[in-house]
Order: C-alpha cells, then sequence, then structure tokens
C-alpha cells in the first residue's frame, strides 16, 4: 500500500511493476489535465494543505481496505502547476476479485474528490478562477 | 494562541495563509465569528458560510465543532480534488 502526494510527475507503468503480487486483477485510473471548453487553459493550480493532506488520504484508503478485500493499493495526487495533458493523480486497486477492484477504485476516487484537501484553480489566457465543488461529486459519496 | 491557516479564495480574500489568533471561542463557528467582526475582508471571506469547510488539527470537522485544545484551525472551500 502507497500514499505519495507530490509535485513532480510520475510513471504509472513503473509503479505497477511490483504492484499487487498474487492479485486476481489490478484497476487503475489516471486522472489527467483536460482542456476547458474555450481550449485556452494554461494550467491548472493545484493547491493543497501539506500538514494534512498525507493523512487524510491515507485515512481514505484505510476505509476502502476495510470495505473491499484488497492485497494492493496505491494512490498518488500530485499538486503545483499542470499543462493541459499532464497526469494529475492515480489510483490503483489489486485484488483476488474484480468486483473488489472497481468498487474500491470508484470509492478511493469519490473520496479523494471531495475529501482530500486539494483546491484547483484553472489559469487561462485571460482569467484565474478556482473551481467550483460540485453538489454531484458530494451526492456521489451517499452511495457508500 | 491558536494558529489559523487558511486555502484557496479563503487565503485569497482574507490575503494571508496564515496567522496566530488570540481567541476566546468554544467553537469554530464562534471563531469565524470573532474573526468576521476584525474586517470587512475576514466577513466577505466568510460570509456565505455554507461554502466554509474547516479542520481542526488536520481533521475535517463541522463548523460546530469545539476548539478546546485545538493548536491549529483551517478554514477553506469544498475540496476539489481528484
Amino acid at each position: 500500500m502507497g500514499v505519495r502526494v507530490q509535485e513532480g510527475d510520475f510513471d504509472l507503468a513503473a509503479e505497477l511493476a511490483d504492484f499487487g503480487r498474487g492479485a486476481g486483477g489490478i484497476v487503475t485510473f489516471t486522472g489527467i489535465v483536460r482542456n476547458n471548453d474555450a481550449g485556452n487553459l494554461q494550467c491548472m493550480e493545484i493547491e493543497h494543505y501539506p500538514a494534512m493532506t498525507q493523512r487524510a488520504i491515507e485515512d481514505i484508503a484505510n476505509e476502502a481496505r476495510s470495505r473491499w478485500d484488497l492485497c494492493d493499493l496505491l494512490i498518488i495526487h500530485r499538486y503545483g502547476r499542470l499543462a493541459p495533458g499532464a497526469r494529475i493523480m492515480a489510483v490503483a486497486t489489486a485484488s483476488a476479485h474484480r468486483a473488489d477492484a472497481f468498487a474500491a477504485a470508484e470509492f478511493l476516487m469519490d473520496y479523494l474528490k471531495s475529501r482530500a484537501p486539494f483546491w484547483k484553480k484553472e489559469v487561462t489566457s485571460d482569467s484565474a478562477e478556482w473551481v467550483a465543488a460540485r453538489d454531484a461529486d458530494e451526492k456521489a459519496l451517499k452511495r457508500w | 494562541m491558536i494558529d489559523v491557516v487558511y486555502f484557496a479564495w479563503v487565503r485569497e480574500r482574507i490575503g494571508l495563509p496564515r496567522e496566530q489568533v488570540e481567541t476566546n471561542a468554544t467553537t469554530v463557528a464562534e471563531l469565524i465569528d470573532e474573526l468576521s467582526a476584525r474586517e470587512e475582508r475576514y466577513a466577505l471571506a466568510f460570509s456565505d458560510r455554507g461554502a466554509i469547510r474547516a479542520a481542526v488539527d488536520q481533521t475535517l470537522v463541522d463548523l460546530d465543532a469545539p476548539l478546546k485544545g485545538a493548536r491549529e484551525v483551517a478554514f477553506f472551500p469544498p475540496m476539489t480534488g481528484g
């Protein structure tokens, strides 16, 4: 199990080389900075709460491990200035059976979105706006 | 004295990332009341309580949470990770 909060990029293939030995399946999700509808995104600035981030994510990871039968779990989340196309974060879950791996990965994504202390600011050629949390993101937590 | 830290637009509206505050507040909400009474920039930052999230000693709490023994209180908007 690993939780990493970092500014630099990551290589998911390398990260997974020794991941989930003995598992029946591995599910991965990679979040990527996508351009806005106007196509003028310069970068996404991701702020976080350094004293809290690591532990908040570990708590979410431990909750996933208590709910599903996971033999391995990896969460990487970046902060700082990220250009369109850059990897923001990744989640990987390994389990004997795919249902647990898929469900745990979705749970982790839902909780990272609304309960990990990150804030995104969209910087375009003519503005800089904080990304607002969506009601749908908060509602997504209720299904768990 | 407690450390109060701000993030994202709460930090921008108040104009600083961190400060030490002498307070008699017994809950997070009372601390918001005290800060809001200080200056307009605080009142503006905290004007929509429904858009404010708080953590006491790096743990998310409701705004009615007690402050007893707290060393660091953080205020920020709803999180947008992932």
